[in-house]
């Protein structure tokens, strides 16, 4: 599969969120970490593909066209191989959040909890419009401005705190609707 | 961030947590060594693998993932003519909705889990490990990768450990959001970079052919803790903790409607439902009635408060057995129609409607499966569809039907345990809250077209 007709494939938009990252392009750097991670699997390089993807998705938010050929190189795989991992799997995105993506657990605990009314708080804050996202195929909403974006995730695996939530890589527990405000706050930099 | 803390309560046995929430206590490998850290390696190392496993199995241990497997027999099924590479896995994919103790286990004391692996690669003969992390724990797996690192620099992992000519690496891998990975052959494949799809059985266990077709162990976070407090205790004395085929501590996460949720580590099977809603978590909430739990993660069947078990006693007779008085053990869940499973305790009071709660694990059951068999992949959705209309109060009695059928035609039809985890809260809250959903129903409204043909089939339709 050439990168041209990938870039059909793949479900990329731009996004609000899309001037907060980086495009895509290969460097010694991130050739190094990819290298590294691949040694761990001297048995199948093909291993690495999820690894390979975290980084390139930690560095520029998303998973592109080219990234996706990029990793397939890098693993002697056809593209596809790669494309298939990436659409599978709720933790990659094939386009840009916000520059702080809010992952809200909806799963029972945390809804008990108030899951539910702290994304409407949330989005109410933020500006975001919910009302097109569904949870399998648009799971991520990006506020206007692009600074935040919100997603339902299933059980984030910390029930006794609900309800609680992620922003980017940090770890919220007990966030009530009421504490929505100074979380955000928190970002609003 | 990890806020929360908490103080064991007088009733709970710290084996496992007895790090978390300790006061001075960090997860470097200095603290861990100052309180006795990887002592119980250098014991492993002076018995015989064979030996180590012997006292595995000596303990009882059964998996604290969800399917209480024993964890020693589960090392035996490694072929004895095996000349392939042996890889361990440590399941760390804790995604099982209402489960929270891997999470503390990874954060705050990573080197226990650390040392029991490099234990039970020895005794499995393992090189490679790998600790197969959830992607929604970043912060667990830098630590993680840390504390290796840490263990590499002492030489408690790497080429020749301690002198025993015994070499191993272990490798953080991080998963990508799937609950599908924490069925052990959906892990291997998603290890393998590929999508989780479990694989067909038999092979029933990945010890026989698992990662890159070789011999492979999966085990719980929380089970390759155990090991080195087997080694460290000796088998036989670990399994005087808790009662007779349910030995030692386990880790019970309760959430939901109780005044104090949280973590409790106790002798399985020591305590009772009474003892740990009451005792431990402060009863229900202000003005509020226990209704029902589900004890086990969300995939095990619900139980209302009020319910009286029929149990066989090993003598053949029966005896009544209250909702209340059911020790915490596998046995005795198994005996009460569910499981004991993750220990994922969710509490629900009087507020809580059943439809909802059903939608819910719907919903979450629809997300979260991986699409290869046409049951589980059609069905779990269907039944999302049933149950959002249930809560939409658009759904009819015959809808009730329709999701009690679907749930019964997907258990035991599928690939992996996912079908069964998906079903049995449908069918279990169907049959024990029919009246409950039956009143959320409406009147069935169909506007069916007035002509010979539509009346001939609605014959027909009723007749079969």
């Amino acid at each position: 599969m050439s990168s041209s007709s990938l870039e059909e494939t793949i479900a990329s938009h731009e996004t609000p969120g899309t001037k907060y990252y980086p495009p895509f392009e290969v460097t010694a750097e991130l050739e190094a970490e990819a290298n590294d991670r691949i040694s761990h699997y001297q048995a199948s390089k093909r291993s690495a593909t999820l690894p390979l993807l975290h980084i390139v998705q930690h560095k520029f938010g998303y998973i592109s066209a080219e990234a996706i050929d990029w990793v397939a190189q890098k693993l002697d795989l056809e593209p596809i191989k790669v494309l298939e991992v990436v659409t599978f799997y709720p933790g990659f995105r094939q386009s840009a959040p916000g520059k702080f993506h809010i992952r809200v657990c909806r799963t029972l605990s945390c809804a008990m909890g108030g899951s539910y009314e702290l994304m409407e708080k949330l989005c109410e804050i933020t500006g975001i419009d919910r009302s097109d996202s569904d949870s399998h195929h648009h799971p991520i909403s990006v506020s206007p401005c692009g600074k935040f974006s919100v997603e339902f995730a299933e059980c984030l695996a910390s029930c006794g705190m609900a309800p609680v939530c992620m922003v980017n890589d940090d770890f919220h527990e007990s966030i009530t609707p009421e504490k929505a405000g100074a979380l955000l706050g928190k970002y609003d930099v | 961030m990890i806020t929360y803390k908490k103080q064991p309560h007088p009733r709970e046995y710290r084996l496992i947590f007895k790090n978390v929430d300790r006061e001075g206590w960090d997860p470097s490998i200095e603290c861990h060594m100052r309180d006795g850290g990887y002592e119980d390696l250098k014991k492993a190392f002076s018995m015989e693998p064979k030996d180590v496993t012997e006292e595995v199995k000596k303990s009882g241990l059964r998996g604290r993932g969800g399917a209480g497997f024993p964890t020693g027999m589960k090392w035996t099924f490694i072929p004895p003519n095996n000349t392939k590479p042996v890889y361990l896995i440590c399941n760390g994919d804790e995604s099982e909705p209402g489960t929270f103790k891997d999470r503390y286990i990874l954060h705050q004391d990573p080197h226990q889990l650390v040392e029991g692996m490099v234990i039970s690669c020895y005794a499995v003969g393992a090189k490679i490990a790998f600790i197969y992390i959830r992607e929604e724990f970043p912060e667990a797996a830098l630590i993680v990768e840390k504390a290796i690192e840490e263990a590499r620099a002492h030489n408690f992992v790497g080429k020749n450990v301690l002198g025993s000519g015994f070499d191993v690496e272990i490798y953080v891998h991080r998963g990508a959001g799937a609950y599908i990975c924490g069925e052990e052959t959906g892990l291997i494949e998603s290890l393998e970079g590929k999508r989780p799809y479990p694989r067909i059985k038999p092979p029933y266990f990945p010890a026989a052919l698992g990662l890159y077709m070789c011999p492979t162990i999966v085990n719980n976070v929380e089970s390759l803790c155990h090991v080195k407090h087997i080694i460290h205790m000796g088998g036989e004395e670990y399994a005087k903790l808790g009662v007779p085929r349910n030995n030692g501590t386990r880790i019970l996460c309760v959430s939901g409607d109780v005044k104090n949720p949280g973590y409790f580590e106790v002798e399985v099977g020591k305590i009772t439902m009474r003892e740990l809603l009451y005792d431990m978590c402060g009863g229900p909430k202000e003005g509020r009635e226990f209704k029902a739990v589900i004890p086990g993660g969300s995939s095990s069947k619900i139980l209302k408060c009020e319910e009286v078990f029929k149990i066989k006693n090993p003598d053949g007779t029966t005896r009544d057995l209250a909702f209340w008085d059911i020790p915490m053990d596998f046995d005795s869940m198994a005996a009460c129609g569910t499981m004991a499973g993750s220990g994922g305790v969710i509490v629900l009071d009087d507020t809580r409607k059943m439809s909802w709660v059903l939608n819910n694990l719907n919903a979450f059951y629809a997300h979260e499966s991986c699409g290869q068999c046409t049951p589980c992949r059609e069905g779990s959705t269907w039944m999302r569809k049933i149950s959002d209309r249930l809560v939409a109060g658009a759904a009819t009695a015959k809808d009730l039907e329709t999701l009690e059928s679907i749930a019964y035609q997907i258990d035991g039809r599928t690939i992996c345990a996912f079908g069964e985890a998906s079903s049995w809260p449908v069918e279990a809250i169907i049959a024990k809250f029919r009246d409950e959903l039956l009143a959320d129903t409406t009147e069935d409204v169909a506007d069916l077209p007035k002509n010979p043909e539509a009346e001939a089939q609605v014959r027909y339709l009723e007749s079969v």
